[in-house]
């Protein structure tokens, strides 16, 4: 495969995110789907400082609780929206990210303008559990090899975790750090949907779901939904507040299920890494915040390594000794991540986005790190199969 | 309630039929000799559409593992635990199957196990594996 496009293509500084809107969180039986995205991209334009006229462009992902398929479509409709340019994209949670580096794309290319990138779904409200993880194991597992061997999403990570362990001696307790860590950041965002503070041996003597994964190292299953404004650069200079650049953006897919994983502790995010990187002509070492994607807690440890911040079989330990913690050296999850803040679909993704401009605005309050300059966004999709990393700044580079 | 047959599609027909007979079948590039599963139309290294089916010996090496706590649905629940495994065939490609037998939750990582067939409803059958030093 050739280096890559990412030093010749002009994505570089030339758009930002302008506006971000988070919905509601938690189980709100109240509110569909389409209803918490609405309210995320009306808190999102209202953050911009715009008008629904300026919007031309919305770009959204999939939902599994509502019958629709056409869900782009389904919310300029609902939302009275007749932009220039709309679609709905499939790549798991690695779906905002992605979305994000088309709306730079299509901002840079002239296509639009002011494009609306939002997911929501009411996936602990809209149906029944066993109905989410039954839908989510059909979707995500082989359904014409793995289906007869009742595997699930779980399953599937917890055998990542297993193959983990076994090359790299990481310890259970290391492991329950990253739900614990996490829980600790969520209890200081107002909107998170689990705050209670847990300890490792509460993650240990957590309900089992899979061995060695345990109900605490599984992320929630929420309502939610967010959404962003991206506009060309020179258009956020003059909105509401203040920028946050896009300076790289990266992509890689390697598989979809999880028998055609080449290797279980070693994924498409160092090359989906390395594509930001070159892009935003920055390393690990320039980087602020990460916000990973930790639907489970044995993700972000794999991909701390994949991305440069620490060395291979080093990412439990990372945890352990405090560097992933707010006041550590890169502080992770900011916002309580998956495990703690909300999980919905693509939206756990979006969530992880909408985090990262906040804290590179400096509006976190108690949870605001130190020194948020520049931030790296992860989101992966299926079993570790898709994956997308954006990287974040305060200034342009 | 049972557990499920497998789903047929035009791809993985051939595969399950001759699970009926206690054969596990792979797939083997007719032009550049990778052996590789899932099947598919296409060799996924070389691209030759000139591919053949080829008898798996049943052996395998356990990749990775889980023991299943909590069923994905409500047709698996009664088996709750079982262990789900990734098993490397000595040909080369890695299957998914649930290990069963004697001692089938003191799976381990790295260790010999060999297939079997488990009935299924309406003469269907699933390739299983059970460990060889049980």
């Amino acid at each position: 495969m050739s280096a890559g496009p990412g030093s010749e293509l002009p994505l570089r500084n030339r758009t930002a995110i302008a506006g971000i809107g988070e919905s509601d969180i938690g189980k709100l039986p109240h509110m569909s789907g389409l209803a918490l995205t609405a309210q995320a991209a009306k808190r999102a334009l209202d953050d911009a400082g715009l008008a629904v006229g300026d919007i031309d462009g919305l770009l959204t992902a999939y939902t599994l609780t509502e019958p629709f398929v056409m869900l782009g479509a389904v919310l300029c409709e609902y939302m009275g929206l007749k932009p220039r340019l709309c679609a709905s994209m499939v790549a798991g949670g690695a779906t905002p990210a992605i979305l994000l580096g088309h709306a730079a794309a299509a901002i840079v290319t002239g296509r639009a303008n002011c494009v609306l990138v939002c997911t929501g779904e009411n996936r602990a409200s809209g149906v029944s559990r066993d109905t989410a993880v039954s839908a989510l194991a059909s979707s995500f597992g082989h359904p014409y090899f793995e289906y007869p061997y009742g595997n699930s999403i779980p399953g599937s990570y917890a055998m990542i975790a297993r193959r983990y362990m076994h090359e790299y001696g990481l310890t259970r307790e290391q492991l329950a750090q990253v739900p614990v860590v996490t829980r600790r950041h969520a209890a200081l965002h107002p909107n998170s949907h689990m705050k209670a503070p847990i300890t490792v041996e509460d993650v240990i003597a957590s309900k089992p779901i899979a061995s060695p994964l345990n109900l605490l190292d599984c992320c929630l299953i929420s309502d939610a939904a967010g959404a962003c404004i991206v506009t060309s650069a020179a258009r956020a200079r003059d909105l509401a507040k203040p920028p946050v650049y896009l300076l790289g953006i990266g992509e890689r897919h390697t598989h979809e299920y999880i028998v055609s994983a080449e290797s279980l502790v070693r994924f498409g995010v160092t090359e989906s890494g390395q594509d930001a990187y070159r892009m935003a002509g920055l390393g690990p070492e320039d980087i602020d915040i990460a916000q990973l994607y930790d639907c489970f807690s044995i993700v972000p440890i794999l991909e701390l390594e994949e991305l440069g911040f620490c060395k291979t079989g080093e990412g439990g330990e990372f945890y352990a000794a405090g560097h992933a913690a707010l006041t550590g050296r890169l502080p992770v999850n900011t916002h309580g991540g998956m495990l703690s803040h909300a999980h919905a679909g693509a939206t756990g993704g979006m969530l992880g986005i909408i985090e990262a401009v906040a804290q590179l605005r400096g509006e976190c309050g108690e949870r605001q790190a130190a020194r948020a300059d520049t931030a790296l966004v992860h989101n992966e999709g299926g079993i570790l199969s898709s994956h997308c990393t954006a990287i974040l700044g305060r200034e342009p580079r | 309630m049972n557990l499920p047959p497998p789903a047929v599609n035009a791809d993985s027909r051939e595969f399950w039929e001759a699970a009926r007979a206690n054969r596990l079948l792979i797939k083997r590039c007719d032009a550049c000799a990778k052996v590789f599963f899932p099947p598919s139309y296409l060799c996924p290294r070389c691209w030759s559409d000139k591919t053949s089916w080829l008898d798996s010996a049943g052996k395998g090496t356990v990749y990775s593992y889980t023991i299943m706590a909590r069923a994905p649905a409500p047709e698996f629940a009664a088996r709750v635990p079982y262990v789900v495994a990734l098993i490397d065939l000595t040909e080369g490609p890695r299957v998914m199957a649930n290990i069963v037998g004697p001692h089938a939750l003191e799976t381990a990582v790295g260790e010999q196990v060999a297939v079997c067939f488990e009935d299924r409803s309406e003469g269907w059958k699933v390739p299983q594996f059970q460990r060889a030093v049980a």
